[in-house]
């Protein structure tokens, strides 16, 4: 399953609102008080007339009997939309954006495009325009949201490079989500200013958690690969700083040609220096972003470092530090690194191939991403269900 | 090659200029030197490559390079978190101070029907008046060990054979028990004993408190029995049923045994392991005679540094073996080691602390009600020299003790960064003081370490240990597990 969670082909019924909105999307078509400032009433067949009320109207197809303002029928690309999730609609664009899924564990909040890093296998590569608008809709997203969200996340660009915004977004967070837990995606290296640390802890949200890369033991590397010089030590500092305030952080590596040979020693580093961190996450390359357009300087087979894998994997392990695996199919993997293999892929996001049909892992295998066919590992192949052997 | 608008690898080379952090080094084997920092990172690399770094010669895209600046020995314009994180692990390890005393050691009796050759203290008289801690001494005993503001309260008992005053046993675990729970300690017993008068009732006592046994096992049958002189003989047979019968009750793991190197002992390490294996121990401390007690001075001009080094390096290889077969068994001091080198806090084994742990690291209360700061302190005053003895329940306040003359002039004297030779050694972070074995053997808390034989015994050992981390990767391997 691939989904766009931004796509146009909203098609108006009648008249519309000029500015984009944000709504909740619900299907009991009694309209409640505050269903005319931010609900939309999602029917995929109408039959009756729809009540008035509501901010703005979501129908499956199209019908005559609308008479009211703001109402669209979706398009092909916006099948996936639940009652309960929370949108974005933009009349001058007929699109609509998904910033919250109900029925999803995976969602993310993207609060800037902004960054100070500029790394070689970046994802979402970032982009420099003020984008403030971001944070604006997802300070009004986020009272509509359902309080039984399990996890959000928040990533970027850089979500540091908001400041207070991103303290107030959190304070937000707290108040109207207080049994969600959220993660956030940062390079860490806003939090070198412990001022702006204490101000994230000082939010006291229960839970919360950074999840920041740290690409090697040696600045030098590190900041070649985050491309911006003294990154190294602002996000070593930042690190420091967050845990200092009692902020959860996680330190998120990921696996790439010019990451993978120091891969031991930087377990050796973390778990020297930074062993009261609550995760470490070793992620296999996701070809998307700057990663594919960097491929044939940043691609390696993950076969071909199991080596490193699994010696970094023991020394955190030895060092009682927390440690995961992610974005690595099973078949890939040497046996003993099986325990720590999370299925992570975002369901929106993530493909089986031909093999797999055939593989009795597969239920405990976190696939690919859809980007992975672009390369193969050599690995990739159907696995029995009593699978022991060394791949 | 990475392509614009990256820009490549050699964008972001260090400076070519480094300043250094401070480290010691020491000659290790051959050409390779051991490079430690204040930590306990280290490198071993050849001279050459010593004297290039020291020169600041060093290139930045050279291994030597990277792994002295990845262990914090050198930092430059360019990054300079080291610092930092330097500054952290100095406090994280220096932390265990604070804590301050964790080891509370109860000597209930003196009396024990054993006559060991190398025991420095028990009695063999009946007299139970004259040689058993009191309850009113065993009562302040106990709050003095709940004045320390340690989380971590060990109590263990120790004789004489403890389990012959196993009236006050009784009472001090159920009194701690009692204030534990206003004072939520994390509280710990162990009794150490030959296991030769393990009733059913101390069993079961044990077990509803949650006490740990420790013994000692010097061997197979007719070592063991040679060097533990029992009333009727038979120690070995009659500890072995005790450990049997603890284990039943109480759990395999409840019970530890350590070992005492005698002269005997030197040549049959491996059967002397063979037998922890056999009796099912995962663990055996090797440990050589102490210059203390009564045997003292006949016993330990016995066997020299060399012959208790080779011994242990014998001892080492045969426990490596066995674990290469299949069979885990940790050596305990080696292990101890290995967490000083590898672990960012070091460990908390007493007798190798800096400043000595002595008071602030584990505590003796003595039979009589006398305070000693270690174990050998006490002993010690029973060959008459009172260094140690810091007190007296009955007219000390805890205050007096932890301030007293008696400990905090020994603490000072013995912070191995300032003490002479020991400042600048390599095997400094992974070391410690014992300010009492060098008042025994020198006369002096500090000692001349040329001539100390408990320097030459760490330098050995540390020095066998490291050779055999950087030149076996098999070893390795087991030993890594160990931390």
């Amino acid at each position: 399953m691939l989904l766009k969670l931004s796509a146009r082909g909203l098609r108006p019924l009648g008249t519309t609102s000029s500015a984009p909105f944000i709504v909740r999307l619900v299907e009991d078509a009694t309209p409640s008080v505050s269903s005319a400032d931010h609900e939309a009433l999602l029917l995929r067949e109408p039959e009756a007339v729809p009540a008035p009320g509501f901010r703005a109207y979501l129908f499956g197809r199209v019908t005559s009997a609308a008479s009211v303002s703001d109402a669209y029928v979706l398009g092909p690309e916006h099948d996936y939309v639940q009652p309960g999730d929370v949108v974005r609609i933009d009349p001058r664009r007929s699109s609509l954006t998904s910033l919250h899924r109900a029925g999803s564990p995976f969602n993310t909040f993207l609060v800037t495009e902004r960054c100070d890093n500029y790394c070689t296998m970046c994802s979402q590569p970032p982009k420099p325009h003020d984008d403030g608008w971001l944070v604006d809709d997802l300070e009004r997203a986020v009272p509509l949201i359902s309080p039984d969200a399990a996890e959000i996340g928040i990533s970027g660009g850089e979500p540091a490079l908001l400041g207070d915004r991103l303290v107030r977004l959190l304070r937000l967070m707290r108040e109207h989500l207080p049994r969600t837990a959220v993660h956030v995606l940062s390079n860490g290296r806003g939090f070198s200013d412990p001022a702006f640390a204490r101000a994230v802890a000082d939010v006291r949200h229960p839970d919360l958690m950074l999840g920041i890369p740290l690409y090697a033991d040696l600045p030098e590397l590190h900041d070649y690969v985050v491309q911006a010089e003294g990154a190294f030590d602002e996000t070593v500092r930042g690190i420091l700083n967050l845990k200092r305030a009692r902020v959860r952080v996680e330190v998120r590596f990921v696996i790439h040609r010019d990451t993978f040979g120091r891969l031991p020693d930087f377990a050796r580093y973390m778990a020297r220096n930074l062993t009261f961190i609550d995760h470490v996450a070793l992620m296999g390359l996701e070809l998307v972003g700057f990663a594919r357009s960097n491929m044939e300087t940043l691609w390696v087979d993950p076969v071909d470092y199991q080596r490193e894998l699994v010696d970094a994997v023991v020394a955190l392990e030895r060092a009682g530090m927390p440690v995961s695996i992610f974005n690595h199919q099973l078949c890939t993997l040497d046996r003993r690194l099986w325990p720590f293999a999370r299925k992570s892929v975002s369901d929106w996001k993530n493909v089986y191939f031909d093999e797999c049909v055939a593989c009795a892992q597969r239920d405990a295998c976190g696939g690919f991403f859809a980007s992975s066919s672009l390369r193969r590992s050599r690995g990739i192949r159907a696995m029995p269900a009593n699978e022991t052997a060394t791949p | 090659m990475i392509r614009a608008p990256f820009r490549p690898l050699e964008d972001f080379a260090p400076p070519r200029e480094y300043r250094l952090l401070p480290l010691r080094f020491e000659r290790l084997y051959g050409e390779e030197y051991l490079v430690t920092n204040d930590v306990g990172e280290y490198v071993v690399i050849e001279r050459g490559e010593l004297e290039k770094f020291v020169a600041r010669r060093l290139e930045p895209d050279s291994d030597t390079y990277r792994a002295l600046k990845a262990r914090h020995f050198l930092f430059d314009n360019a990054s300079d978190v080291a610092l930092d994180l330097l500054t952290i692990e100095v406090r994280s390890r220096a932390e265990r101070i604070a804590e301050f005393t964790g080891l509370h050691i109860f000597v209930v009796t003196l009396r024990c029907d054993h006559s060991c050759q190398y025991c420095q203290v028990s009695r063999q008289s009946v007299d139970r008046g004259r040689f058993d801690m009191s309850e009113v001494h065993a009562d302040k005993a106990v709050e003095f060990a709940f004045r320390s503001p340690n989380l971590n309260i060990k109590i263990e008992f120790q004789g004489g054979e403890p389990l012959l005053s196993f009236a006050i046993i009784r009472r001090v675990v159920e009194r701690a028990r009692e204030i534990n729970e206003a004072a939520k300690r994390n509280l710990r017993f162990v009794i150490a004993s030959t296991l030769h008068h393990l009733t059913e009732e101390i069993l079961s006592f044990c077990k509803e408190h949650g006490v740990d046994l420790s013994t000692s096992i010097d061997g197979p049958t007719d070592l063991h029995d040679a060097q533990r002189r029992s009333p009727g003989g038979e120690s070995h047979h009659r500890t072995v049923e005790g450990i049997a019968r603890a284990r039943r009750v109480l759990g395999h793991d409840r019970v530890a045994a350590l070992m005492t190197t005698m002269p005997a002992s030197l040549p049959r390490v491996e059967e002397i392991i063979d037998e922890f294996v056999k009796l099912g121990f995962h663990s055996i401390f090797l440990r050589g005679l102490s210059p203390y007690g009564f045997a003292a001075r006949s016993l330990v001009h016995r066997y020299g540094v060399e012959d208790w080094l080779d011994f242990y390096r014998r001892g080492l290889a045969h426990v490596l073996r066995v674990n290469a077969a299949g069979y885990v068994l940790r050596e305990d001091y080696t292990t101890i080691l290995l967490q000083k080198i590898f672990s960012p806090l070091g460990a908390s084994y007493v007798d190798l602390q800096s400043p000595a742990g002595i008071g602030i690291g584990g505590i003796v209360y003595n039979y009589d009600g006398a305070v000693y700061a270690s174990d050998e302190g006490r002993m010690l005053a029973e060959m008459g020299d009172d260094s140690f003895r810091l007190g007296h329940v009955d007219t000390s306040t805890y205050e007096d003790i932890v301030t007293s003359g008696a400990l905090v002039a020994p603490l000072g004297d013995t912070i191995l960064e300032c003490m002479p030779m020991c400042n600048d050694c390599a095997f400094l972070p992974y070391c410690g003081s014992d300010p009492v074995f060098h008042r025994a053997t020198q006369e002096d808390t500090i000692g001349h370490k040329a001539f100390s034989a408990f320097c030459s015994k760490q330098m050995g050992m540390l020095r066998h240990l490291i050779t055999l981390l950087e030149t076996d990767p098999a070893a390795r391997q087991i030993l890594l597990g160990w931390v």
